[in-house]
């Protein structure tokens, strides 16, 4: 600002000066006038590049040797992924260890749940006087061998149930690798948005929202997906709409 | 009713495994991509097609393309079971032919009434 004014100042001189020989007649000292007159704002204009040019230098070394960069580029995001492939095998375990629990769970809930339907209608018979002397002997070692079999099934079930609640450690240990992670993503981010302001490029706007052949996977909220439904009666509006 | 189930992750297809045996499907298969499962259909009198659409190899897509260009295989009910929300892609199965659509995540809910649904037009 200082050195515009300064300039102004300069020019103003120049041209009344300009104005003086032209009026006296002095034809060559205003030819002269006229070229220094050209030169003041040429000469800021050449400094101002100059400036630039070396920021511009400057900014580019200064982001080549940000020792953080090429830390993240050779420790850190291998890291990463080596993180999150670990968070993959903790889930699927988890998930495995679930699955089994329950795969196993099932059939013994569904022995007990047929098992008492049976006996609960021998029962009501008892109750209504209909069973004999000997079918009340049966439905009596029925009763024993079903309690036993409740005893051992209960017993099964809560080593079960105990292992869908193991299986789900992985959430706090997956938490804290996944923020790490989301911590180094913000760190390249700033980073890349330096070397984006020094290059003076443009962020464009993702092309690949609407093109059909690019997959998108999951619906996440808060992440610009293009036009996706988000829930399953999206989907049923959109397909009755189509005729189905 | 024999059923088969293609989806790249393991956990998944126990999940839907499960369901359907809940449903009464007992008799059911897997297969992890298109490429494994369209020989499996075309050798193996299967009654219905439960399908993933993001998978490496062959794409639920392109499984269900292959399968209505097959003459053996044209009337076989496709159910699509995908993570994949946008509204061109769910347009893009149903015009490929698909019998019905679920998004991830699903309820077991959903899956028996979209599976209840196809059976009762293939019947009717």
């Amino acid at each position: 600002m200082q050195e515009q004014i300064e300039i102004e100042s300069i020019r103003l001189e120049k041209a009344r000066a300009l104005v003086a020989h032209l009026e006296a007649g002095e034809s060559e000292d205003a030819d002269r006038v006229i070229g220094e007159l050209a030169e003041v704002g040429e000469s800021g204009l050449f400094q101002e590049v100059g400036r630039l040019t070396r920021e511009l230098h400057e900014a580019i070394n200064g982001f080549l040797l940000d020792s953080r960069v090429s830390e993240m580029t050779q420790v850190d995001i291998p890291d990463a992924k080596e993180r999150l492939n670990y968070v993959i095998t903790m889930t699927e375990q988890s998930a495995d260890r679930t699955l089994t629990a329950v795969e196993q769970s099932m059939p013994m809930v569904d022995e007990l749940e047929k098992q008492a339907g049976k006996l609960l209608a021998e029962w009501d018979k008892f109750r209504s006087r209909l069973l004999t002397k000997d079918d009340f002997r049966g439905l009596s070692d029925e009763l024993a061998a079903f309690l036993q079999q409740t005893q051992r099934h209960s017993k099964s079930l809560h080593d079960n149930l105990s292992n869908v609640l193991m299986a789900q450690d992985f959430q706090d240990l997956t938490g804290q690798i996944i923020r790490r992670v989301i911590e180094l993503v913000h760190d390249v981010e700033e980073k890349l948005v330096k070397l984006v302001r020094i290059t003076g490029g443009k962020l464009e706007v993702r092309k690949d929202l609407d093109d059909p052949t690019v997959l998108e996977g999951p619906v996440v909220p808060g992440v610009e997906q293009g036009d996706v439904v988000t829930n399953q009666d999206d989907v049923d509006d959109l397909l009755s709409s189509l005729g189905f | 009713m024999k059923i088969l189930i293609v989806d790249d992750f393991s956990t998944m297809r126990r999940i839907i495994k499960n369901l359907l045996r809940d449903l009464g499907f007992t008799n059911t298969q897997e297969a992890d991509d298109g490429t494994t499962a369209l020989p499996m259909l075309q050798s193996g009198n299967y009654d219905f097609l439960v399908s993933d659409w993001n998978m490496p190899g062959m794409t639920g897509i392109d499984l269900l393309r292959a399968v209505r260009a097959d003459a053996k295989l044209a009337g076989l009910p496709v159910l699509m079971v995908t993570a994949e929300s946008k509204r061109e892609q769910i347009i893009e199965a149903a015009q490929a032919g698909v019998n019905g659509y679920v998004v991830k995540p699903f309820t077991a809910g959903t899956l028996e009434e979209k599976i209840n649904k196809i059976f009762e037009r293939v019947a009717g």
